[in-house]
C-alpha cells in the first residue's frame, strides 16, 4: 500500500512519550566526572591573572584548566568553516577562536576554566573558588555602534570592527534605474537579534578508550560528521578512525546545533587527560550566553518603481553582527543566504546588496531558522508594502504585478540564484481565499467598535533549501563540501537498515525516510530501520539544515535504492532464467515482463547472502549499496503568508487572531509532518515579530534577556490555531520533486505580522514598525500617534 | 547536609540519599534513571519537569527531593499501562504533537492534570493552561488538539474526528 502522500503517524513518537527518548544528558558513562564551565561576566576584558589553586583543592576535584594550559597542550581554536571575500577581493578577518579564552574575554559567558569533579554539584562549587583578575574595558555590542570611530575594538585583527565587506549585483545599474524611476520608496529596518532556545539545552560527553586510543563525543549535535571533523582535524589533532561522534536523540536544533562549539573539545581533551569520561550539560542561562544567536542586522533598503509600479531596481546596504568570534557558518548567512534571495517572488531586474559584517562583544550570531532567508524576506515584504502604501495600491495587487509568472522557470535571479519552478501568483490567491482577504474591511470595522484595531498583512517568499551543490557553495567560501550520503543495507530475511547522513532531532526522519523506502521496495514498514547520528555506522554525512534532509538525504537514499534494485534485478534474472532487460521491478516483485514468473524482493535478498548457486565471476554476493547525493541546484519552496491581527488601542497588547500559510514545498511526502514544520516555523516567526528580542545593554554588554523570566519565548496563548494549505509544483532537479519544509514559517511569518500591525495602525499614521512589536512598544507609538508632540 | 528519603515513585516504593540541595528532578533523573523527566531551563518557566506529586502537577525542577519525602510521585514512565499508552499519550500520537519529543513528557503530565481539574476544556482553557510549558517545534496547534482528543477519551466519549486524516489504531 502506498504511503507516500499520506498522514502515517510518526515511529520515533512511541519512545519520547512513554520517556525513553535518549537524549545526550540522559546518558551516564562508567566512571563518568562532571564538568563546570566557569564564563566571563564581563562583555570585555583582560585576564591579569587565574589562580585555581583553591578550587583544585576543594572536595572531589579532580582538575581545573585554564585556556593557556589548553594551547600549551597544543589544544587549536574553533575553525571557521567559510571563507568570504570583501569588495576588494581581500579575505575576511579570521581572528582565533580559544576553546577557553587567553588573555581577554570578549563576550558575557566567554568560557574562561573547567572544573571537573566527581560530581556536579562538587564542581560547581569549586568554580566559585578560581580567582581570576579582570581589567575591564570598554565594551561594544550593537553592531551599528561598533562601525562608529573611535568604538571599542573589539578584535586586533579587524581594524574598526569590520570583518569582511562584501557585495552583490550591478551597482551601475541599480543606480542607473533608481535615477529614472517614477518613485523611489526608501526604508530603515532592524532585524532583531534572537536566541534559538532548542527546548534540549546543549551537552557533551567525551570519553577515551586507552587501550585503543579511540575517543568518543556524544553531542547535541545536528551534524556528527562535521564535528568529527572540526574537532578532530582542527582542534584535537585526533584521526578520523579514532574519533567516533554520537548525536543521539536530540531535542530541538534550529541551526544553534549545527556549530562546532568549545564544550565538546574540552570534555573530549579532558576525558583523554583524565581517562575517565567528562559529561557537561548547560543550564539555560548558559544556553543563553553561549549558543550561537541569530539574525541582528541594521538595513537600509530603497526599491524604485516604474509608473505603471513595477519595480526597477532594489538596493540594499546591510550591517550584520557576528558578536566576537566567527562561529562554524556565520560568514555566509548575510551574504549567500540573504543576498542571494533579494530577487524573492519578484521580476526586479536589477539588484544590488552589500553587507558589512561587524565584530561586537556579544555571543557569536550564526544560523537561526532560516538564516539569511527571514531577514531578505522580511526587508522585501516589508519595502512592496511600504510601497503599496504610497502608491494607494492593494499590496496584494502590487506584488501580483510584480511576480515572476508560472511560465517563466526556469528563472535567472540578477543575484546568481537560478529558480527551477514555483507559482507565486496561485499561492497567493490560494492563501488571499483562504483568509477572506476581501471581506476584510468588515472586520476592521466591527473590530473598531470593540477598540480593536485591525489589520491585515501579507508576505511572499522565495527561499534557497536543499543545501546544497558542492561545486556552488565551494565556489562562494564554504570549506566544506554539502552532498548527503546513503547506505541501503538489506538483510537475508529482506529486512532493510537504512544509515542515512542526515539527522533528526525533532523532523521524523524515522517515519518519512520508512514511506520512501517502503513505497520504493514494497516491503512493510515494520521491516525498516532508519540509522542516523554516529558516525561508527554511518557513511560520512553532513546532517540536517536548510531544509535539506528530504531533498538532498532522502535523494540520497533514492540513489542507493536504484543501486539495490538493478543489483536485485541481476539476481533475480539469474534465479529466473531470464535476461536481466526482461526483468522488471515493482510492488516489491521482480517479474520477467509479459509473464507471470516473479520473485519476492525478500526472496532475492536471500539469495543474495545464500548464493549456493549465483555465478560468482558475473555477480558478487550481498546487497548493500552506498550512495552519496550532490545536488545539482538549491530548491526554491516558496509560498504566500497572510496574518490578520488586532491590537488593543488603550493596551497595545495584540493578538494574532488569524493566520493563513500556503506554501509550495513539491511533493509532499507526509502532509503531518509537514504541517507540523508549518506550525513550528510560524511560531517562531510570530515569536520574532511579537515577543522575541535578545538585548544587550548598550553601555556595558550586559546580556540582560538571560532568561525565560526576560526573553519571550511564544506561549501557546500567544498563538492561533493556524490556517495550511499547499500548491505543489515539483523540484525539477533531485529525483523526489522536494523542495523542503522546515523553514518556511521562520521566513514568511515575521513580515507578515509585521505588514499587518502597520495596516492596522495605519489610521494614525504609522507606516513602520521594528521587531520585536511588544505592547509597550504598540503602547508608545499609539500614544505619540494620538497625542503628537511639539517638536521643540 | 545529607538525608535518607522514602517515597512512591510510579507505584514503588523507593528510598535514596540526598544531599539537603538535590532537586527531586535530580533524584529521579540522576538516582533513579527517570531520565523520561526532562529539564529545559533553570527558572521555572519551561515545564520539561512536570511530574505528579500526590496526584498534583509539580515542576520537579522548583522541589527539593527531600520535600517528596513520603509522598506520592507520578512520572512520564508510569503513565502507560504495560506497552499501551494512557489515551492522552495516544491522542498525542494521533495529532502529531511532538516533534523533538524533548518538552512531550512535561506536556502530557501538564494535560493529564487539566483534564483531572476540567474534563471538557475548551481550545482557549488549554492554551491558557499550557502557559507553564515551552515548546520550540510545534507551534503548539497539534497540542491542543492533542489534549481535547485526549480529554473527550478520558471523560469516555468518541475522539473527535481527527483533522490530519489520520486512521485509528
Amino acid at each position: 500500500m502506498a504511503t507516500i502522500g499520506t498522514p502515517v503517524r510518526r515511529r520515533e513518537d512511541y519512545r519520547f512519550l512513554i520517556g525513553r527518548g535518549t537524549y545526550t544528558d540522559d546518558i551516564n558513562r562508567p566512571g563518568q566526572l562532571y564538568a563546570y564551565i566557569l564564563r566571563s561576566p564581563h562583555a570585555h576584558a583582560r585576564i591579569t591573572a587565574i589562580d585555581t589553586s583553591a578550587a583544585s583543592a576543594a572536595p572531589g576535584i579532580v582538575a581545573v584548566y585554564t585556556g593557556a594550559e589548553m594551547a600549551a597542550d597544543g589544544v587549536g581554536g574553533l575553525p571557521c568553516g567559510w571563507q568570504v571575500h570583501s569588495k576588494d577581493g581581500s579575505p575576511m578577518a579570521e581572528p582565533p577562536h580559544p576553546v577557553l579564552a587567553i588573555d581577554k574575554v570578549r563576550h558575557v559567558g566567554d568560557p574562561v576554566a573547567v572544573v571537573i569533579a566527581n560530581t556536579m554539584a562538587q564542581a560547581r562549587d569549586a568554580a566559585e573558588l578560581v580567582s581570576v583578575d579582570y581589567a575591564e574595558e570598554p565594551a561594544v555590542a550593537d553592531p551599528v555602534e561598533a562601525l562608529k570611530p573611535g568604538a571599542p575594538q573589539v578584535r586586533d585583527e579587524a581594524p574598526g570592527n569590520v570583518c569582511y565587506d562584501w557585495h552583490l549585483g550591478d551597482l551601475a545599474a541599480v543606480d542607473a534605474a533608481i535615477g529614472k524611476a517614477a518613485r523611489v520608496v526608501r526604508l530603515d529596518l532592524t532585524n532583531n537579534r534572537l536566541v534559538p532556545n532548542a527546548m534540549e539545552p546543549r551537552a557533551a560527553i567525551g570519553e577515551f578508550n586507552r587501550a585503543t586510543g579511540e575517543y568518543t563525543l556524544y553531542t547535541t549535535s545536528q551534524n556528527p560528521h562535521v564535528i568529527r571533523l572540526l574537532m578532530g582535524a582542527f582542534v584535537l589533532n585526533i584521526p578520523e578512525a579514532r574519533l567516533r561522534v554520537v548525536a543521539p536523540d536530540v531535542g530541538g536544533g534550529f541551526g544553534s546545533k549545527i556549530y562546532h562549539y568549545a564544550e565538546e573539545a574540552i570534555v573530549t581533551w579532558a576525558a583523554g587527560k583524565l581517562g575517565r569520561p567528562v559529561k557537561w550539560t548547560a543550564e539555560r542561562s548558559e544556553s543563553f550566553m553561549s549558543d550561537a544567536h541569530g539574525r541582528d542586522h541594521a538595513t537600509h533598503v530603497e526599491l524604485a518603481l516604474d509608473g505603471e509600479a513595477r519595480f526597477l531596481a532594489l538596493k540594499v546596504s546591510t550591517i550584520a553582527n557576528m558578536g566576537a568570534y566567527l562561529s562554524t557558518f556565520a560568514p555566509c548567512i548575510p551574504t549567500y543566504l540573504y543576498g542571494t534571495l533579494l530577487a524573492g517572488t519578484y521580476t526586479t531586474p536589477a539588484i544590488y546588496v552589500e553587507t558589512k559584517a561587524v565584530f561586537t562583544h556579544t555571543v557569536p550570531v550564526d544560523a537561526y531558522r532560516g538564516a539569511g532567508r527571514p531577514e531578505a524576506t522580511f526587508l522585501l515584504e516589508r519595502i512592496v508594502d511600504l510601497a503599496a502604501d504610497q502608491i494607494g495600491m492593494d499590496p496584494a495587487e502590487l506584488r501580483r504585478r510584480n511576480f515572476i509568472p508560472a511560465t517563466a522557470f526556469p528563472y535567472q535571479t540578477p543575484v546568481a540564484l537560478q529558480y527551477d519552478s514555483g507559482d507565486y501568483g496561485t499561492t497567493l490567491e490560494l492563501a488571499l481565499k483562504a483568509a477572506d482577504y476581501h471581506g476584510f474591511e468588515g472586520r476592521r470595522r466591527e473590530a473598531m467598535t470593540r477598540g480593536q484595531l485591525r489589520g491585515i498583512g501579507i508576505a511572499t517568499y522565495i527561499e534557497a533549501c536543499g543545501i546544497a551543490p558542492s561545486a556552488v557553495v565551494g565556489s562562494l567560501g564554504a570549506r566544506a563540501g554539502l552532498f548527503e550520503s546513503a547506505a541501503v543495507r538489506v538483510h537475508p530475511t529482506g529486512s532493510v537498515s537504512v544509515l542515512t547522513g542526515s539527522h533528526s532531532h525533532g523532523q521524523g526522519h524515522e517515519t518519512t525516510f520508512s514511506q520512501l523506502v517502503s513505497d520504493t521496495l514494497g516491503i512493510p514498514m515494520e521491516s525498516i530501520e532508519i540509522v542516523h547520528g554516529d558516525t561508527a555506522k554511518i557513511p560520512y554525512g553532513m546532517g540536517t539544515y536548510g531544509s535539506r534532509s528530504l531533498a538532498v538525504g532522502g535523494s540520497a537514499i533514492v540513489k542507493a535504492m536504484d543501486k539495490v534494485i538493478a543489483k536485485g534485478r541481476k539476481i533475480a534474472a539469474h534465479l529466473l532464467e531470464a535476461a536481466e532487460a526482461d526483468v522488471e521491478f515493482k510492488d516489491g516483485k521482480f517479474s520477467v515482463a509479459g509473464t507471470d514468473r516473479s520473485k519476492s524482493f525478500g526472496e532475492v535478498a536471500l539469495t543474495a547472502y545464500v548464493p549456493h548457486n549465483s555465478p560468482h565471476d558475473e555477480l558478487e554476493p550481498g546487497l548493500d549499496e552506498t550512495a552519496f547525493y550532490d545536488p545539482k541546484n538549491f530548491t526554491f519552496p516558496s509560498g504566500a503568508h497572510i496574518a490578520e491581527v488586532e491590537i488593543d488601542l488603550e493596551t497595545g497588547q495584540v493578538a494574532v487572531v488569524n493566520f493563513t500559510a500556503s506554501d509550495d514545498f513539491g511533493r509532499i511526502i507526509n502532509p503531518l509532518i509537514v504541517e507540523g514544520q508549518v506550525h513550528g516555523g510560524l511560531a517562531q516567526g510570530i515569536g520574532q515579530a511579537l515577543l522575541e528580542g535578545c538585548v544587550y545593554d548598550k553601555a556595558s554588554g550586559q546580556l540582560l534577556t538571560g532568561s525565560y523570566n526576560d526573553y519571550a519565548m511564544p506561549r501557546a496563548d500567544d498563538l492561533p490555531a493556524f490556517k495550511l494549505s499547499t500548491n505543489v509544483t515539483l523540484c525539477t532537479h533531485n529525483p523526489l520533486g522536494v523542495k523542503g519544509c522546515g523553514e518556511a514559517g521562520a521566513i514568511g511569518a515575521p513580515a507578515a505580522i509585521t505588514n499587518a500591525l502597520v495596516d492596522a495602525l495605519k489610521p494614525l499614521g504609522v507606516h513602520h514598525l521594528d521587531m520585536p512589536a511588544t505592547p509597550e512598544k504598540l503602547w508608545r507609538v499609539i500614544q505619540e500617534h494620538r497625542t503628537p508632540i511639539a517638536a521643540e | 547536609m545529607q538525608k535518607t528519603v522514602s517515597l512512591s515513585v510510579n507505584g514503588k516504593p523507593v528510598s535514596a540519599t540526598v544531599e539537603g540541595r538535590t532537586l527531586l528532578v535530580q533524584l529521579l533523573r540522576e538516582q533513579l534513571g527517570l531520565t523520561g523527566t526532562h529539564v529545559g531551563c533553570d527558572t521555572s518557566q519551561c515545564g520539561a519537569c512536570v511530574v505528579h506529586v500526590d496526584g498534583e502537577a509539580v515542576k520537579a525542577c522548583t522541589l527539593l527531593a527531600v520535600q517528596a519525602d513520603g509522598h506520592s510521585v507520578l512520572t512520564i514512565e508510569g503513565v502507560a499501562t504495560g506497552d499501551t499508552l494512557h489515551p492522552m499519550q495516544e491522542a498525542f500520537r494521533n495529532n502529531h504533537a511532538l516533534q523533538c519529543g524533548f518538552c512531550t513528557p512535561g506536556m502530557v503530565m501538564s494535560a493529564l492534570d487539566l483534564v483531572k481539574n476540567n474534563p471538557k476544556p475548551t481550545e482557549r482553557e488549554i492554551r491558557e493552561y499550557l502557559e507553564g510549558n515551552l515548546c520550540r517545534c510545534t507551534g503548539y496547534h497539534n497540542i491542543v488538539l492533542a489534549i481535547a482528543e485526549g480529554a473527550a477519551v478520558m471523560r469516555g466519549e468518541a475522539p473527535p474526528p481527527n483533522v490530519h486524516g489520520v486512521a485509528a489504531e
